[in-house]
């Protein structure tokens, strides 16, 4: 149990928790249950739940796999800063926000489950985790040109007009320089695939 | 119920043991048990979410029954526990009207069961999705035994007796057809329609999970005894890139090709079992295990093994299982492709078949053998380098050159590989791999592998094997189709995708 990272169970469950939530407090609208505006609360609290924890924070170890389409709200929720990164707050915001769902039978379900989410998130604070968005790497531009500091200041020596007929294939294979166009090779090449 | 049943795989062996003279196609369905355990999950969640929305709306209807005051039927119904000699004949749960729905849920045992168990449920299913899993594997294993909870919880959940129903007496006397409509009549005397009994149904659900529990508990306590048998490790072999071959005994153990086992090292955790496939022949009066370092457990193994001067650690194994891969024999031409991990079980496919070849076994129908072998470096895999190369040397010496075909097909390639391979073209051997088919770069044309193969054997069956990606799978099983001739006589390609 070493390499776990908490967080990672921590939003997932707290995702649930937000669907649970949500769907509580449908029911408890839609049947216009006694008490029913806890229940308008409940689907406004697991919303914004759900949208919180969308993104799946970055791995510290090995990769990630992104939720789909999580790169809107990643830049949403960087956007807070250490609001979203440090774990505490995380734990203790769903903490307040799962009391008043308690209240009402319909949604204390979600309350249960975004509690025990809360107490993971706690766990993983204390280990130190926090989240940081996953973001495309920018592809690095291959630098033509960084290493020449200055141009050769002789010609290579070349022999003699007769000995240039060879074709330099040896050199152009060895540079790694594709030869494009029409060529005679010196070495029979044949088809590999059999 | 059905959920446990999946699960016991050696009562799954067995089945596959016992129903051998079936075709092999509907054994292989026993594979996908995994899969079938998953979607029973999602059913058991769906019908939780609904079982738990029809109760909220159920016990909101109770709670208004009890505090109507406009003698509707409702209240009347549930204005029965006080005014009854018989006490147990009431309907609504909600015995006053300050009680509120929170407290009944929390005072009954359905309630108190029903709130656990979903809340167990709902960790075994957030622990349980497929990151999770993959990347934490401990996190589910230690989490999904909540399930004991569940059943537990499920069995006593209705003993309560808070769903409540007519007494059969009662339904003689005034049945609800002929007596709900006239319900301010019901206290007098003289009228046909008494008022209505009611009786606690019982509870239900432990005729359902009663048999396959037992079932899974034999399941467990088999396991247990299979892990207590002695396994002898006669040889450990330490490859490159961390990876630890393990060859063993175990009196009684018998393995086919295509099969994994299951292995505990009680030194590093009691209670966690992983599989291994089984990259030894059956021919071989060993079977062996190939380990790479991919986690916790494996890296502590392989340490542990590393240690020359402590005794080896004891190993229990519990297995084999898995349909066996026995097609393969079945071809006279056989194209195996295996990607990255999924090398594997052709380790053990490819010795079983030279070792056939060898002793001229006459199940051995296969004539030539074609192997794709792609990975993204073959760092991890250079013991398979190693029995490529001595299945190259053997066949040489046996002089039977087209016997097997491979290619090794390095995707994770850069320039520098590139490059230092193209210097070094006119070597006789591959300088990656050692062997004398030269490594390929980047990923295999099918469609030129694919009528090279149908023009070199004509008329024969071709049977394609692959353990790997599904991108893989799909791409291979439409140049199946595509390269099998209309002409049933000539070349046929047959896909088979292995589930390792």
């Amino acid at each position: 149990m070493g390499q776990i990272e908490w967080a990672m169970w921590a939003n997932e469950q707290a995702l649930a928790s937000g669907l649970i939530l949500i769907t509580g407090g449908i029911v408890a609208t839609a049947g216009q249950f006694t008490q029913w505006y806890l229940g308008t609360y409940s689907i406004a609290a697991g919303v914004l739940i759900c949208l919180l924890e969308y993104p799946r924070g970055k791995r510290s170890k090995g990769s990630t796999m992104e939720r789909c389409g999580q790169k809107y709200m990643t830049r949403v929720v960087k956007l807070f800063g250490p609001l979203t990164r440090n774990y505490y707050i995380r734990a203790f915001l769903h903490l307040g926000l799962s009391v008043p769902a308690g209240f009402l039978l319909a949604t204390i379900l979600g309350t249960a489950c975004l509690v025990i989410a809360s107490g993971i998130y706690l766990l993983a604070a204390i280990r130190g985790e926090q989240w940081t968005p996953i973001e495309p790497k920018p592809r690095e531009r291959p630098q033509v040109g960084g290493t020449i500091k200055q141009p050769p200041s002789n010609p290579p020596p070349r022999p003699p007009a007769e000995a240039r007929k060879k074709p330099g294939e040896e050199a152009a294979a060895a540079a790694g320089v594709p030869t494009g166009g029409p060529q005679e090779n010196p070495v029979p090449v044949t088809d590999e695939v059999v | 119920m059905l959920i446990l049943l999946p699960v016991c795989r050696n009562l799954l062996s067995f089945l596959r043991g016992t129903c051998s003279f079936c075709r092999s196609t509907l054994r292989k369905q026993l594979d996908h048990n995994l899969t079938f355990h998953k979607l029973v999950a999602y059913m058991i969640c769906l019908h939780t979410a609904i079982h738990i929305i029809a109760h909220l709306f159920n016990f909101e209807r109770y709670s208004r029954g009890r505090r109507a005051t406009d003698g509707s039927l409702a209240s009347i119904l549930s204005n029965r526990s006080h005014q009854e000699k018989k006490e147990d004949s009431w309907l609504n749960p909600i015995q006053s009207p300050n009680m509120t729905v929170e407290y009944v849920t929390f005072t009954s045992i359905a309630g108190l069961t029903g709130v656990i168990i979903t809340i167990a449920l709902i960790l075994m299913v957030t622990s349980a999705m497929e990151f999770i899993r993959r990347s934490y594997f401990e996190v589910f294993w230690y989490t999904h035994h909540l399930f004991v909870i569940y059943f537990i919880g499920l069995a006593i959940h209705g003993i309560g007796g808070i769903v409540r129903g007519q007494t059969e007496e009662s339904m003689g006397e005034s049945h609800p057809h002929k007596c709900a409509e006239v319900f301010e009549k019901w206290d007098d005397p003289k009228f046909h329609c008494k008022r209505p009994q009611f009786e606690g149904l019982p509870a239900e659900s432990w005729k359902w999970i009663l048999a396959p529990s037992i079932l899974y508990l034999f399941e467990r306590i088999l396991r247990f005894y299979r892990s207590q048998q002695k396994v002898v490790i006669t040889k450990v072999v330490m490859h490159p890139s961390k990876v630890v071959e393990l060859q063993m005994n175990k009196c009684g153990f018998s393995m086919e090709v295509g099969q994994y086992i299951f292995v505990n090292c009680p030194s590093i955790s009691y209670l966690e079992w992983h599989p291994f496939t089984l990259t030894s022949a059956p021919e071989e009066d060993f079977f062996s295990i190939h380990i790479r370092a991919a986690g916790d457990w494996t890296e502590n193994l392989i340490r542990a093994f590393e240690q020359q001067d402590s005794p080896v650690p004891r190993i229990e194994v519990d297995g084999p299982f898995g349909t066996a891969s026995e097609d393969v024999f079945h071809y006279e031409v056989a194209v195996l492709v295996g990607a990255g991990i999924g090398v594997t079980p052709f380790a053990s496919i490819l010795k079983s078949i030279w070792y056939k070849f060898r002793h001229a076994d006459h199940n051995l129908k296969t004539q030539t053998i074609y192997f794709y072998w792609i990975c993204r470096e073959t760092g991890a895999f250079a013991w398979f380098n190693d029995l490529l190369a001595s299945l190259e040397q053997e066949m040489e010496e046996l002089g039977k050159v087209g016997f097997l075909n491979y290619r090794l097909f390095l995707t994770g390639w850069d320039s520098n590989i590139a490059g230092h391979a193209t210097l070094n073209f006119d070597r006789a051997t591959d300088i990656l791999t050692g062997l004398k088919q030269k490594t390929f770069f980047g990923r295999p044309m099918w469609d030129n592998e694919f009528s090279a193969i149908a023009a070199a054997h004509p008329k024969s069956a071709v049977g394609v094997f692959l353990c790997g990606p599904q991108t893989l799978a799909k791409s291979l099983s439409k140049c199946c189709q595509r390269y099998s001739s209309l002409d049933p006589r000539k070349v046929q390609f047959h896909f088979n995708k292995e589930n390792f």
